[in-house]
């Protein structure tokens, strides 16, 4: 077959039809895959609110709630029997060494943190990565986040004069993590003066 | 041509990170880990692959001055493919590799092969081209993937090898990745030699 000519009109044809068929391809793929990548999505997040709450048979609806830095928070309330057990608070930084840092932060009914999930990060690998388990080592209580509030515990790192030790070598992410943690018990604690008033 | 030889020059002969050089920056940036790299390159491989078939299909009926726009439109098309998949189906390994996916685009081995390859070749050529060229680009993440996450982290696919205590950070970061690359390259260049 010979080669086309590269007069004006093949060459608005060929590229006509070109990012038509990719077009159509694109959309195509796209409606097959919504449905699934919905789904994942959803299984992270359940997954993650499973691990940080006690145990629990129902989860509420979800809402959002202003933090106090003005962004809004989703909000899961779990239930157990019909019983308030406790809400997973979806906050998230900026502030991290990579940027944005999400994490789901579960929040007892006593106030404590009962557990937390990092969602997603983009921290480096061996060192601010470890922040998934570094703040949950139950035997070293100076870097444990677990079973505290910010009420009687400062969340900031030893190095601005707070209580949890940072990791080594990832004082920026360390903090990044508690200002996540900090948002995530300022909208709670906001619900709950909601609910009083 | 041997289809045999055309197919197994990508791994040595004509490997595109050790002899060609081209895609340093998913080479560099993504292979702080074996599993990372692994899905980088089958990733890639698939876009090479169709890349090629499609580019070889089509390429007497691209006029000469739009192939270049008309073959970067089709990569994307496939890129964008494997993202959407790699979101639904693999959400761990697409939310580690990230912004590297879309960077598969403009990758220079991609649209490299589309155009001194595939555009001048048969299907079959062009295909058996993207594959070995594709699994050439695999073998050499993951080398080097699999050497910066054992030195760097004393894991292999997320196995612990050894002690967390003895291992040099600086393999996982960003100079390790250079400084691994440079040796291997310097294997590679001592082994072609011969």
């Amino acid at each position: 077959m010979a080669k086309r000519e590269s007069t004006f009109i093949n060459m608005v044809l060929t590229l006509l039809v070109v990012t038509f068929v990719a077009a159509t391809v694109l959309g195509f793929v796209y409606d097959l895959t919504k449905d699934a990548i919905e789904e994942a999505k959803m299984k992270a997040q359940s997954e993650a609110i499973e691990k940080v709450l006690p145990e629990f048979d129902e989860l509420g609806e979800a809402y959002k709630v202003a933090s106090a830095a003005g962004d809004s928070l989703e909000i899961f309330p779990a239930f157990n029997g019909g019983q308030l057990v406790g809400v997973a608070v979806k906050t998230f930084t900026n502030k991290g060494f990579s940027g944005f840092i999400s994490v789901m932060a579960g929040i007892d009914m006593s106030g404590n943190l009962f557990g937390y999930e990092v969602l997603e990060h983009a921290e480096t690998p061996g060192l601010g990565s470890k922040m998934n388990y570094w703040f949950r080592n139950a035997e070293k209580p100076s870097q444990n986040v677990i079973g505290k509030n910010p009420q009687s515990y400062q969340f900031e790192v030893t190095k601005d004069g707070g209580d949890i030790d940072a990791i080594t070598a990832s004082t920026i992410t360390s903090r990044a993590f508690l200002d996540a943690l900090t948002k995530a018990f300022e909208a709670y604690n906001n619900t709950n003066e909601q609910l009083d008033n | 041509m041997n289809q045999w030889k055309n197919f197994s020059k990508g791994f040595i002969k004509e490997n595109p990170v050790f002899v060609l050089l081209l895609g340093m920056c998913p080479t560099l940036g993504v292979t702080s880990s074996a599993i990372n790299g692994l899905g980088m390159g089958l990733a890639t491989t698939f876009v090479l692959l169709m890349s090629n078939i499609v580019v070889s299909l089509i390429k007497s009926q691209i006029p000469d001055k739009v192939r270049i726009p008309s073959f970067i439109v089709i990569i994307a098309s496939f890129v964008t493919v494997v993202q959407l998949v790699m979101q639904a189906y693999m959400p761990s390994l697409f939310k580690s590799l990230g912004l590297f996916i879309p960077l598969i685009v403009v990758n220079c081995i991609v649209l490299g092969r589309a155009e001194a390859f595939a555009s001048k070749n048969n299907l079959v050529t062009s295909a058996v081209d993207g594959l070995g060229i594709g699994l050439g680009f695999t073998f050499a993440l993951v080398l080097l993937g699999g050497i910066r996450e054992l030195l760097g982290s004393g894991k292999l696919f997320d196995i612990t090898i050894y002690s967390e205590n003895y291992v040099t950070l600086l393999f996982v970061l960003a100079p390790g990745a250079f400084i691994v690359l440079g040796y291997l390259i310097a294997i590679i260049n001592r082994i072609k030699k011969d």
